[in-house]
């Protein structure tokens, strides 16, 4: 299959301390892969770098083969470009952030219309049918405020899709949510998996991780201590460091 | 001496001439330096550095010089450049400039304002810093900004009784030469401080009109 993403030895530091060191991860088409790891162990900086909403200090992520962030010399390309590159990869945050101003429709339809340039009525017929995919069609004209954090979550997820990402990153999805939202906004995330599209997500939710993930990478203290089948990493895991999280999890 | 009902009678046809020049020239400035401060605040949050740079000049002087003084510079020293202006426009302009340098600091505030993830979200589905400014952060902050900017166009039409020293007919202008022939400073400033009284009453209740008509978020 072909890769879709592409992360070579990322590294991010923060005021001296080493967030990310050197992690590498390849995405293939249609692959499902969750990352794991204790709070602080960056993986959500790791994340964040495969779009370049942090600038990695070193290291190297690629789409499809094509550089994301620098030209083929290696320097930062200008903030217009690296835009260009960014609505081709989905994020979904673990608050959401959906526009405040705007209706759950309009937080979908703004994307296709400002960026990618179709008409209001094509963004939103387009934002509609992205709407109906995560179970919302009849939630369209509301503000998020007046939707549950499992209904804006998937609002989100639907902001994302209504680009046509050939990937879609997830921030810890569903740890904002009220454990009784969990099942409504991992069932969306498990539909996409199971339609083909190509995921990575920063998940804690072991039912997830073994019903859809391909592959699940644990990391601690910046660095991947272990990768694999989620069959092995979650219930035969190698490394003491894993078997120590997962207990304090299952705690 | 006994209050002068007679004389504040006659002077309130008079000072409404005045008056009604007060809020041409405010109503316009209003107009230009909300608009002015609004594209400034913008630009102050540019990703071009040399814009930014020299929006930042131009509040700092503006902050840094009395507004009587940039009256005069509009007024005496465009004319050396070329720039021939009426006292009317003279007016209007500087009022316009220095309520803008003002704005453009609110609204860049009211944009710093807004929670960092808005403009993460904005980023991550492909848009252009300008665009995250004007289609996320822009709209979001106006409710925010509306008593700060209404504290800034008080300001403005109080600034506006400076008109008068280059002899534009507006309301103080009006009651000074009222003053100058009937000699009765108490009665006419009096009235000149009510009828601004009512101008700025008028507008700080548009603006709480307004800032209730946007929606909260």
């Amino acid at each position: 299959m072909d890769t879709v993403l592409e992360a070579i030895d990322i590294v991010k530091s923060y005021g001296g301390r080493t967030v990310v060191d050197r992690v590498s991860l390849t995405i293939r088409e249609g692959e499902t892969v969750v990352i794991m790891g204790p709070s602080g162990s960056g993986k959500t900086t790791f994340l964040r770098c495969l779009n370049y909403l942090e600038t990695p200090d070193a290291g190297s992520v690629r789409l499809r083969g094509t550089p994301i962030g620098v030209d083929s010399r290696g320097r930062l390309l200008p903030e217009a470009t690296l835009a260009t590159q960014r609505r081709r990869i989905g994020f979904v945050f673990q608050r959401f952030n959906l526009f405040a101003h705007l209706s759950a429709m309009d937080n979908v339809a703004i994307g296709p219309r400002r960026v990618l340039g179709l008409s209001l009525d094509e963004a939103r017929h387009r934002a509609k049918e992205e709407l109906a995919r995560v179970h919302l069609a009849d939630h369209a004209a509301k503000r998020p405020a007046a939707l549950s954090g499992g209904q804006q979550q998937r609002v989100a997820i639907a902001r994302a899709l209504a680009m046509r990402p050939e990937i879609i990153l997830f921030d810890e999805p569903t740890s904002a949510l009220d454990p009784e939202l969990v099942g409504e906004v991992l069932e969306v995330m498990r539909e996409l998996a199971s339609q083909g599209m190509t995921l990575a997500a920063v998940t804690h939710e072991m039912r997830f991780a073994r019903a859809a993930a391909d592959r699940v990478l644990f990391m601690d203290c910046g660095v991947v201590v272990e990768e694999g089948r989620p069959e092995v990493v979650i219930d035969k895991p190698r490394e003491p460091r894993t078997r120590q999280f997962l207990a304090h999890l299952h705690s | 001496m006994a209050f002068d009902w007679g004389l504040v009678g006659q002077s309130i046809p008079l000072l409404a001439v005045g008056l009604l020049m007060t809020l041409r020239i405010c109503g316009l400035a209003i107009l230009f330096g909300t608009a002015l401060g609004a594209l400034l605040g913008l630009a102050s949050l540019s990703g071009l550095a040399p814009l930014r740079w020299a929006v930042r000049i131009y509040v700092d002087f503006i902050r840094g010089t009395p507004l009587l003084i940039q009256i005069f510079l509009v007024y005496f020293a465009l004319p050396v450049i070329g720039l021939s202006l009426s006292e009317f426009w003279a007016g209007v302009i500087a009022l316009s400039l220095n309520a803008a340098a003002f704005i453009a600091e609110i609204v860049r505030a009211g944009i710093g304002s807004i929670e960092r993830g808005q403009s993460e979200a904005a980023r991550s589905i492909g848009m252009r810093h300008a665009q995250v400014l004007v289609h996320i952060l822009l709209p979001q902050s106006l409710r925010a900004v509306v008593p700060p900017i209404t504290n800034e166009l008080i300001t403005l039409v109080k600034g506006s009784a400076l008109l008068s020293v280059i002899s534009v007919y507006e309301l103080t202008r009006a009651g000074q030469g009222i003053i100058a022939v009937r000699f009765a400073p108490l009665e006419i400033f009096l009235l000149i401080s009510l009828f601004y009284y009512v101008t700025i009453s008028l507008l700080a209740w548009l603006s709480r009109w307004l800032e209730h008509r946007l929606p909260t978020w």
